[in-house]
């Protein structure tokens, strides 16, 4: 159960959707902390600005019902003002009416003056301690007996004011919580039908038949369907690989049953006879058909090892004159044909291509084996250059195979080796595997009087050789 | 049964002490019989000793810790104790308790109380607190009264209306037998004449019609009533209507006026420079419960209309409003035109006192 559920917790974290809607959450609350300071600057803005006007209302109110009387200012004091001032429920009030030079007409001998001389003045001051808020108001009077500004100071405490600013950013903060929910479930929504393709290409592999190597329908958004073609890239290397690996099981089963059969039937008829002479022949006969045998098994693990490698090995900038070096250099033909001259034909001009180092080497190796076995002295092996294409060759004086055979090499090399029990189709099978893969092809002909057998591949030219 | 056991042997010590201060009017120590006091909380109150006594009685039997040493003051006086004792001038009370409802909403707007808040204290309607440092305890209506014998039913009163076509009668037998009460000697005086004022345009024509009638201005409502008992006075005008029961004079008739009757709420106030403020909140809350409330209802401080003979329809019904409109009542050039009025109406001679 633990298990799961730290299996729960893994999966959770590798989510895609918990990652988005994570980094949507995220998102949304840094929003949300900007919004609540902006809400509660904007509240605090808004409280000012309404309860300043209330004092401002309430100053003036007073300021109205002042009248000269006798030459002096009185206060009608309105209830008016204190029921505005009252708006601020809880908010202690402080009032004050002083003329010109500053003497207390009426209200409270501690009620600040403002230091401004304009007709309003609004300012920050304290109230017994609590900081308040005040507004002056000045009236000039010109009387007959009295001339001269009257300034009405109103003020009160913060309380109300605070808690309108308070509240504003309450409702405020409760309407982004309301909006941030609603955004966050539509951003579920919207991310999982962006998940659904994702989930249906999963479901479609899961679904599929474990042979069913055929490339899947790319269709779909663009970012899943570079998915699918990287997936079917992938299939079409495999399924290369397997029916490569099918073909070999099943040739090289059809190719070692004739020579297995004939070795058996040399190795009975030595058991049957009976003079030394006649089994020494036989031996001899069998001999000779398990060194055959021998090469033949050779050949098939090369090619398996140059499909294997085509496939897997990435290419690699290659001097063809360096394989054909390689190749003469081994002194194979020494072994193979003692008396057949083998000759390098090459130049100081380089000819790079891009292939596998190993699986050409291999390609040539057998092109000069069945020169040697089958064509006649002198045998070169050779580079040149024929336009974008810079070819390795193997040619020998003979006249070649018949165009019967070449046709017949045409169609299938497997088949045409094994019939003859000999390894030389299964070579050309080789080099053919290797042209392909290197994108090149194999060309078989009469060149100056010479059969020749030669492999072309594209030329890297030095500046694109990265 | 019990609360008799104990008001029995309750020590109340009576001290008149006016050498002390000339305002101070009386002064009680009350506390629970037995007990050992270990606080005593000063109340200052513009109330009558012998009204509240019982129900500071029932407070200390209920925390026999408390001692209450009862101050009995005038509101003028009081004020200005309570303002010299915010400035730090004179020690201060534990809790201040007066009928001047505009003077305390004034103390608590110069910041010299301190905040309380508690269920019972929540509880109270917005128009009976202010701050949660004020709050408003009793209801008790300004009425007027008559006296039975000597005035005829018919020519009884019942509203302003009324009262103003008496006065207007040529000849009229009311002529200098009509009081109210003299509204620069007492702050309650005041705020009733005030709210009068605010109330409604029928004020003018009232100062008008006492003028004419040679209406006598005067001080304390037990006095008044006690002189309309005694004949003197045949109307008095704006009464407290709680005193009246308390003085219980049987030829004396309550009218509450029904084209409004003002209540007044007595104002509960803790000082900040309180010694006691825990204690003082007791009391508070004391008074707010409902065994508070009985007992205000008992000694009529607490109106309730089932208790009445003439029930008064509930928009007839002015409660003075613990807000700070009131601070109007106490402004200086507001108070000195609105004594100018007044005593345009009430020249010198007719002051009683």
């Amino acid at each position: 159960m633990a298990e799961s559920g730290s299996h729960n917790a893994v999966l959770f974290r590798n989510s895609l959707m918990a990652r988005v809607m994570l980094g949507v959450l995220a998102l949304l609350m840094a929003g949300g902390v900007i919004v609540a300071i902006a809400s509660l600057a904007y509240g605090k803005q808004a409280a000012r600005q309404s309860y300043d006007r209330l004092l401002l209302g309430a100053a003036n109110d007073i300021a109205e019902s002042t009248k000269i009387v006798n030459g002096a200012p009185i206060v009608d004091l309105p209830v008016s003002a204190f029921s505005l001032l009252s708006l601020a429920l809880d908010d202690r009030i402080s009032y004050a009416v002083r003329d010109a030079s500053g003497v207390l007409l009426t209200g409270y001998e501690n009620s600040p003056v403002s230091d401004g001389t304009a007709e309003q003045v609004l300012f920050d001051a304290k109230l017994q301690n609590d900081p308040a808020r005040f507004a002056t108001v000045a009236r000039r009077f010109a009387e007959r007996n009295y001339s001269g500004t009257v300034y009405f100071t109103v003020g009160h405490t913060l309380r109300a004011r605070n808690a309108m600013a308070l509240e504003l950013t309450k409702k405020a903060l409760l309407g982004m919580g309301v909006a941030g929910l609603v955004l966050m479930i539509c951003a579920f929504f919207v991310i999982r039908s962006t998940m659904r393709p994702l989930q249906h290409m999963a479901t479609d592999l899961l679904e599929r038949d474990p042979y069913d190597l055929t490339p899947m329908p790319t269709k779909g958004p663009a970012e899943v369907t570079v998915a699918i073609v990287a997936v079917n890239q992938f299939m079409r290397r495999l399924d290369r690989q397997v029916s490569a690996m099918r073909n070999l099981i099943s040739d090289t089963a059809h190719q070692l049953r004739t020579p297995v059969a004939a070795i058996r039937a040399h190795a009975e008829m030595v058991a049957d006879q009976g003079t030394p002479e006649q089994q020494q022949e036989g031996l001899d006969r069998l001999l000779k058909r398990t060194r055959s045998l021998g090469s033949l098994l050779d050949q098939m693990l090369s090619r398996a090892m140059v499909i294997h490698r085509t496939d897997n090995a990435p290419p690699a900038v290659v001097d063809l004159r360096d394989i054909a070096l390689h190749v003469v250099e081994l002194k194979d033909h020494m072994l193979l044909a003692p008396n057949t001259v083998v000759e390098l034909v090459i130049d100081d001009d380089a000819i790079a291509v891009l292939a596998d180092e190993i699986s050409l080497r291999e390609a040539v190796k057998n092109m000069l084996a069945n020169a040697l076995k089958h064509g006649q002295s002198p045998v070169r092996v050779g580079v040149s250059r024929q336009g974008a294409m810079g070819a390795i060759w193997v040619s020998d004086a003979g006249p070649g195979p018949s165009a019967e055979v070449l046709d017949r090499i045409g169609d299938s090399f497997e088949r045409f080796a094994a019939s003859k029990g000999s390894s030389a189709g299964l070579g050309l099978s080789i080099v053919n595997a290797v042209a392909e893969a290197f994108s090149g092809t194999v060309q078989f002909g009469q060149v100056e009087g010479a059969f020749r057998v030669a492999v072309a591949l594209p030329i890297m030219e030095a500046g694109n050789a990265t | 049964m019990l609360r008799n056991l104990f008001l029995h042997s309750v020590t109340v010590a009576l001290l008149c002490v006016p050498t002390i201060s000339a305002a101070q009017e009386k002064v009680a120590q009350i506390s629970a019989p037995g007990a050992e006091t270990q606080v005593e909380l000063v109340l200052r109150s513009t109330t009558d000793i012998d009204v509240l006594q019982p129900i500071i009685e029932a407070f200390v039997a209920q925390n026999r810790r408390i001692s209450v040493i009862y101050e009995q003051w005038g509101s003028n006086a009081l004020f200005e104790n309570s303002l010299a004792a915010c400035a730090g001038d004179m020690s201060s009370a534990d809790a201040v308790f007066s009928s001047g409802v505009h003077q305390m909403i004034d103390l608590v707007n110069r910041a010299c109380a301190s905040a309380y808040r508690s269920e019972q204290t929540t509880a109270l309607p917005a128009s009976r607190r202010w701050r949660d440092e004020v709050w408003g305890i009793t209801k008790e209506p300004a009425v007027i009264i008559y006296n039975a014998d000597l005035v005829p039913d018919a020519e009884a009163p019942k509203t302003r209306f009324a009262l103003l076509d008496l006065m207007r009668r040529p000849n009229s037998i009311y002529n200098g037998k009509i009081a109210t009460y003299d509204i620069e000697a007492s702050g309650l005086g005041y705020l009733f004449a005030f709210m009068d004022s605010l109330e409604a345009t029928t004020f003018g024509a009232l100062l008008e019609g006492f003028s004419r009638i040679n209406t006598v201005a005067t001080c304390c409502s037990s006095e008044i009533i006690k002189r309309v008992s005694e004949g003197e006075y045949l109307i008095a005008y704006n009464v407290l209507g709680s005193y009246v029961d308390s003085t219980s004079a049987d030829n004396i008739v309550v009218i509450h006026p029904e084209d409004y009757t003002l209540f007044l709420s007595r104002a509960y106030m803790i000082p900040k420079d309180g010694a006691n403020k825990a204690e003082a909140a007791l009391l508070l809350d004391f008074m707010l419960s409902t065994t508070g409330i009985r007992l205000l209802k008992e000694r009529n401080l607490f109106y309730a209309e089932t208790n009445d003979v003439s029930s008064l329809p509930q928009s007839a019904e002015r409660g003075i409003a613990i807000e700070p409109t009131l601070l109007v009542a106490g402004d200086k050039h507001r108070r000195e035109q609105f004594v100018n009025l007044w005593r345009s109406a009430f020249p010198q001679r007719q002051y009683a006192r």
